[in-house]
C-alpha cells in the first residue's frame, strides 16, 4: 500500500546505549548512591547456626550503643507484617513453610535474620550488632539432599512431614520398551554445585514510608518493581496505590533480585513504624548468606540408542537441593521442573522418563537465577549425547545432525510435552561447523596430543525458555503479571516519550524498546525517551525475566507505537484535509505515502494539538498519547534455540583449564540490536563457564558456608576468559508482529556443557571421564586417578 | 577520636574531620557525594573502588582516608572532567563495554593506568590487567577490545 514500509532502517541495527554514557561519565544512580533527608541504616544480627532453637536474647546493651535509633526483634517486627509462602497450586502436592521478616524462635539456615538493629549510620549498627547476646540450642542440620529423603532423616523445618518441598513424574508409554530394545544404554551420574549470583552491586533498598500520607516509596535494585508493589501493598495493608516502587540503576540482578527476602521486608517494617527512610545494602558476606543460591542438584540419567545412532529415550531423576523453605513468589520448584522439561530438548527422541524431587534442606533459600534449569539439562543430555557417539564410534557433530529435529519438520512436541513453533538446529549446526573450522580444530587436535598436548572439543546444542505466558506462574495463583504495558506520546515539541513495564538492568532494554518505537513513528530512536522502572509513571507489567524483555516488552511497544502513529496521521489528515490512509510517517515528518514528500513537520502536529487545537476541526480527536498491554497468546513460550561449542586445553599434570576458544550460533529469532544480543550472549556465556569451572558455595557437614567471600569464591575473571565468537540463524517467530524471541539466558544455557563436553574430549585418552560442576583441578585430577 | 585530614580530590581541596576508622571510598562516597566509586566486595578483590592515589590505582577500600591526607586522589568524577579519557569513554560505548555499569568506574581506571604505563598492550597483557576488576555481565571480551581500541588509536596519533 506504501512505499514507505512501517518496518524502517533502526529495528536490526547496532544502535548504542544512549544511558550507557552516564554510567562511563560517572554519573550512574544506584540505589546505594542514595540519600534520604532523615535516613537510618539497617544491620542485622544473624544465626550463626544453620538449625536450632533460640533460647536467649538479650538487646539491652545494643540499645544503649552509640547512634542507636531501635533494635527490633520479632516479637516487634513480625506483626508488621502477613507471613507469605511461596507454593504455586499448579505444582501439585508442593509445600512449604510460612516465612516472616525475623526468626522467632527456630532458626533456619546459618545467616538467617535474628535481629534488625536500625542506627544513624551502617557502621554504627554493626557496633551495636556486636553487643546483641544471642543463644541458639543446635539441632542437626539437613545437609545433604539424598540423605534429607530418607525415613530417619532430621527434617529441615517444624511443620514439615518431610523434607520433600514437591515431587513429580513425567513419562511417555513407550520409554521402558525404548529401553529394552535399545543397542545400547549409557548412563551417568552428576552432581551440579550449588553457586550464587554474585551481582556486583548487592541488594540494596531504601524504604520510606511517610506516616502523614499513608505512601510507602521503595527504592530497589531490582527487575520487578511492579511485583513488588504488589507484595508489599498485600503485606503490609496498604492500598497497591500507596506503594510506589522505584527501580533506578541496577548493579547486575540475573534473577536473583527478583525473590522476596527477609531484609527488604524488614526494611519496609522498620520504616513503617519508624516513620522515615530506612536503607539496607547488603555487604559482600550478606550477600553470599542471603541472596538466593542456585542449581544444586544431584541427578541420575540414562540415554537409549539404536544402532544407527537414533536417540530413542532418556530416564532421568533429579534430586534440587533448596533451603530450608521455598522462595516466594517464585518458588524453588521452578529450577527442578525445567530441568525435568527441558532434558533432550534439541532432539526427536520419543520416549521420555523425568522423576523430579525438591528437597530442603538447612542451607539458604535457592530459586531462579539466569538459566533457570538449563544449564543442568542441557549438560546431562549433551554428556549423554557424547557418550552414546563414542559408543556407536560417531562424530558428536555426526550424532547430533541424525537426532535434532529436522528444520523442516516444525511445529513439534518434544518427547517431555514443549510445544516448538520453528527452531533451527540444522542450520545452527552447519554454522557452528564452519565458524569453529571444525576439520581443522580436529587435525590439530590430534597433532597436539602427539606432544603431549590434550585439547578438548565439545559442542552442546540447545533451546531456551522464552516470551513465557500466563502459564509460568499467573495459572498457578501467583500475582505475576504475565503481561506488558506502554504508554507513547508525542511532545509538543514532536519527540516521542515511551514509558514501559520492562526494565533496565544493562541489557540494553531501553534502547531496543527505542528502536522500535522510532520505526513505528518514523523518527531517530535518540528521539525516543525511554522510561522504565518506575510503578508511578509506567504502566504495570512483568517487567524482565525469563527473556521476556524484548519479546514482550518490543512487542507492546511496537503495537503502542502503532496505536501512536494511526492517531498522528487521524490528526494530520484532518489538519491537511487528505486521507490518512495516503499520509506516513518518516524523517520526523508527516510525509506523503507515495512520493515520500515531506507534508508537515511532527512538531508542528504538536504545536497544533497542544496550543492551537482551537483550529482544528469540531470533534477531531488532539490526543497525542497511545497506551497498549500485550500479553503473548500464541504458543506458551517461543523457544530460542542454538549451539555452542568449546575448545580447552587440559593440564593433565595439574588439573588446571585454560578456556582457549568459546563458539555460540544461536536464533533469537527477529534481532532487533546485533551490538546487544552479541554482549548478553557473552555475558551469559562467561556465566555459565564461571558455574563449569570456579563457582561452588561450600558447606561443611554443620550447614556452614565456608567461601562467602570474593577472595574465597571464585568468579571467572578477565583472564581466565576465552574469546567468544558469535553467529545467527534469524528465524522470527509468527506469535508477534515483531517476531524477537529472548537471548539473554541463552549463554549461560549451555555454556557449561559444552565445555564439559571439551573437558572430557581431552581427557578420553586417559579413559577419564567427570561429570561435576564445578570442573576445579581436584576433581579433574581425580577423575584422571591421580589423587 | 578524630582527625582531620586535608586532600586534593579531582582538583579541589578538601579539609574534613574523619574517624580513623572511615576508608577512602566511604569518604568519597558519603562525605564528598563521588558516588561513581561503587563498593562491591570492602576486600579489594572486585576493582569497583579503584581511584588513583598519586597517580597510581588503588582501592579505595582498603585505604583508610586518613591514609590520603596529603595526597592527590582523582575518581571518574575527574577523569571525566578533566577529559583525559574522551577517547576510552567513547571505545566503551562504541563497543558496549558496559551492561550494569557498576563496574565501569574501576574498569575506566585501571584501564587509564595500564594505558598510561604501557602504550601498546596485547590481548593478554590486557586481561592481565584486568585480572582484579570483575564484571558480571559483560564476559570481558568488548572491555578489552574497548581498551585494544584506544590504544591502538592512540598509537595511531601518536605517529602521526
Amino acid at each position: 500500500m506504501t512505499a514507505f514500509p512501517d518496518t524502517q532502517a533502526h529495528i536490526g541495527q547496532a544502535h548504542r546505549r544512549q544511558n550507557a554514557l552516564r554510567h562511563i561519565a560517572g554519573r550512574g544512580r544506584f540505589v546505594t548512591d542514595i540519600v534520604l533527608p532523615r535516613m537510618v541504616h539497617a544491620a542485622f544480627v544473624r544465626s550463626p547456626l544453620a538449625h536450632g532453637r533460640i533460647v536467649g536474647l538479650d538487646v539491652e546493651a545494643a540499645l544503649r550503643a552509640p547512634g542507636i535509633i531501635k533494635v527490633f526483634t520479632a516479637a516487634e517486627l513480625n506483626p508488621t507484617c502477613t507471613p507469605w509462602t511461596g507454593t504455586l497450586d499448579h505444582f501439585a502436592r508442593m509445600t512449604s513453610i510460612a516465612q516472616n521478616i525475623l526468626a522467632d524462635d527456630v532458626v533456619l539456615w546459618a545467616g538467617q535474620p535474628v535481629v534488625m538493629v536500625i542506627a544513624r549510620s551502617r557502621a554504627e549498627a554493626e557496633d551495636a550488632c556486636e553487643l546483641v547476646v544471642l543463644d541458639i540450642e543446635d539441632d542437626e542440620p539437613v545437609v545433604d539432599g539424598a540423605l534429607a529423603l530418607q525415613a530417619d532423616a532430621v527434617i529441615a523445618a517444624p511443620g514439615l512431614s518431610s523434607n520433600l518441598c514437591y515431587g513429580t513424574v513425567l513419562e511417555t508409554a513407550g520409554v521402558d520398551r525404548a529401553f529394552a530394545e535399545a543397542a545400547h544404554v549409557v548412563e551417568a551420574e552428576f552432581v551440579f554445585g550449588r553457586h550464587t549470583a554474585v551481582t556486583l552491586e548487592p541488594r540494596a533498598i531504601i524504604a520510606d514510608f511517610d506516616a502523614s500520607t499513608g505512601q510507602l516509596t521503595v527504592h530497589q535494585g531490582t527487575q520487578t518493581p511492579y511485583q513488588f508493589q504488589d507484595v508489599y501493598a498485600r503485606h503490609f495493608g496498604l492500598n497497591e496505590g500507596q506503594v510506589r516502587v522505584i527501580a533506578p540503576d541496577v548493579g547486575g540482578s540475573f534473577g536473583m533480585k527478583l525473590h522476596v527476602y527477609h531484609e527488604e521486608m524488614g526494611a519496609v517494617a522498620a520504616s513503617k513504624l519508624l516513620g522515615r527512610p530506612v536503607r539496607f545494602v547488603a555487604d559482600r558476606l550478606e550477600a553470599f548468606l542471603s541472596d538466593i543460591h542456585a542449581r544444586d542438584h544431584k541427578v541420575t540419567a540414562r540415554m537409549a540408542v539404536a544402532s544407527d545412532g537414533r536417540i530413542t529415550a532418556m530416564e532421568v531423576d533429579d534430586l534440587t537441593q533448596v533451603g530450608a523453605f521455598s522462595s516466594y513468589p517464585r518458588t524453588s520448584a521452578v529450577e527442578g521442573n525445567q530441568v525435568i522439561r527441558l532434558m533432550g530438548g534439541p532432539y526427536a527422541m520419543p520416549d521420555y522418563r523425568g522423576r523430579l524431587s525438591v528437597v530442603f534442606q538447612n542451607k539458604v533459600q535457592t530459586s531462579q537465577y539466569r538459566a533457570v534449569g538449563h544449564p543442568i539439562a542441557c549438560a546431562v543430555t549433551e554428556v549423554l549425547v557424547d557418550r552414546a557417539a563414542e559408543a556407536l564410534e560417531l562424530d558428536p557433530f555426526d550424532m547430533r545432525a541424525r537426532n535434532v529435529v529436522a528444520d523442516n519438520a516444525y511445529p513439534h512436541v518434544s518427547a517431555t510435552g514443549y510445544q516448538f513453533e520453528k527452531l533451527s538446529h540444522e542450520a545452527c549446526l552447519t554454522r557452528l561447523r564452519e565458524i569453529m573450522d571444525y576439520d581443522s580444530l580436529r587435525a590439530e587436535q590430534a597433532a597436539l596430543r602427539k606432544q603431549g598436548i590434550h585439547r578438548g572439543i565439545g559442542i552442546a546444542p540447545f533451546v531456551e525458555i522464552t516470551n513465557p505466558g500466563a502459564a509460568f506462574y499467573g495459572v498457578g495463583g501467583a500475582r505475576i503479571s504475565a503481561q506488558d504495558g506502554a504508554i507513547v506520546k508525542l511532545t509538543p515539541a514532536g519527540d516521542v516519550q515511551c514509558m514501559i513495564s520492562v526494565t533496565e538492568q544493562g541489557q540494553g532494554t531501553e534502547t531496543i524498546i527505542a528502536q522500535v518505537v522510532a520505526d513505528q513513528l518514523g523518527v531517530a530512536p535518540d528521539r525516543v525517551k525511554v522510561i522504565t522502572g518506575d510503578t508511578d509513571t509506567t504502566p504495570s507489567g512483568g517487567a524482565t525475566w525469563a527473556c521476556r524483555g524484548a519479546g514482550i516488552g518490543g512487542e507492546t511497544a511496537l503495537r503502542a507505537g502503532r496505536k501512536l502513529r494511526d492517531q498522528i496521521l487521524a490528526l494530520a489528515g484532518q489538519i491537511l484535509q487528505a486521507d490518512p490512509g495516503g499520509l506516513a510517517l518518516s524523517g520526523g515528518n508527516v510525509i506523503d505515502a507515495v512520493t515520500g514528500a515531506p507534508r508537515m513537520a511532527l512538531a508542528e502536529i504538536g504545536r497544533i494539538a497542544t496550543y492551537r487545537p482551537d483550529t482544528l476541526p469540531r470533534g477531531s480527536d488532539n490526543s497525542l498519547t497511545a497506551v497498549h498491554h500485550f500479553a503473548p497468546g500464541g504458543y506458551p513460550f517461543d523457544f530460542t534455540n542454538g549451539v555452542q561449542a568449546s575448545y580447552v586445553e587440559v593440564d593433565v599434570e595439574t588439573g588446571l583449564v585454560k578456556l582457549l576458544k568459546h563458539w555460540v550460533v544461536e536464533d533469537c529469532g527477529r534481532i532487533i540490536n546485533p551490538l546487544l544480543v552479541d554482549e548478553q550472549i557473552r555475558g551469559g556465556v562467561v556465566q555459565g563457564l564461571g558455574a563449569a569451572f570456579f563457582e561452588e558455595c561450600l558447606y561443611d557437614d554443620a550447614g556452614q558456608l565456608t567461601n562467602g567471600s570474593l577472595a574465597d569464591y571464585l568468579v571467572p575473571m578477565a583472564g581466565e576468559m576465552p574469546d567468544i565468537e558469535i553467529a545467527h540463524v534469524e528465524t522470527p517467530t509468527l506469535d508477534t508482529i515483531l517476531g524477537a524471541k529472548g537471548v539473554g539466558e541463552a549463554g549461560t544455557a549451555a555454556a557449561g556443557a559444552a565445555a564439559m563436553n571439551a573437558v572430557n574430549d581431552a581427557l578420553r585418552p586417559f579413559a577419564a571421564r567427570i561429570s561435576q560442576t564445578p570442573m576445579t583441578p581436584v576433581r579433574i585430577l581425580q577423575a584422571l586417578g591421580h589423587i | 577520636m578524630k582527625i582531620e585530614i586535608t586532600m586534593t580530590v579531582n582538583g579541589e581541596t578538601v579539609r574534613e574531620t574523619v574517624e580513623p576508622r572511615l576508608s577512602l571510598a566511604d569518604f568519597l562516597r558519603d562525605r564528598l557525594g563521588l558516588t561513581a566509586t561503587h563498593l562491591g566486595c570492602e576486600m579489594g578483590a572486585c576493582g569497583a573502588c579503584l581511584v588513583l592515589l598519586g597517580g597510581k590505582a588503588v582501592h579505595s577500600c582498603l585505604t583508610l582516608a586518613a591514609q590520603a591526607d596529603g595526597e592527590v586522589i582523582e575518581t571518574l568524577e575527574g577523569l571525566n572532567e578533566r577529559g583525559v579519557i574522551a577517547d576510552l569513554q567513547a571505545a566503551f560505548h562504541d563497543r558496549n563495554a558496559l551492561q550494569c555499569g557498576y563496574c565501569t568506574p574501576g574498569m575506566i581506571v585501571t584501564a587509564h593506568a595500564l594505558l598510561a604505563d604501557n602504550h601498546t598492550p596485547g590481548r593478554h597483557e590486557i586481561r592481565d590487567a584486568l585480572s582484579g576488576n570483575y564484571c558480571r555481565c559483560t564476559g570481558y571480551e568488548a572491555i578489552v577490545d574497548a581498551i585494544e581500541a584506544t590504544a591502538v588509536q592512540r598509537m595511531g596519533e601518536a605517529a602521526e
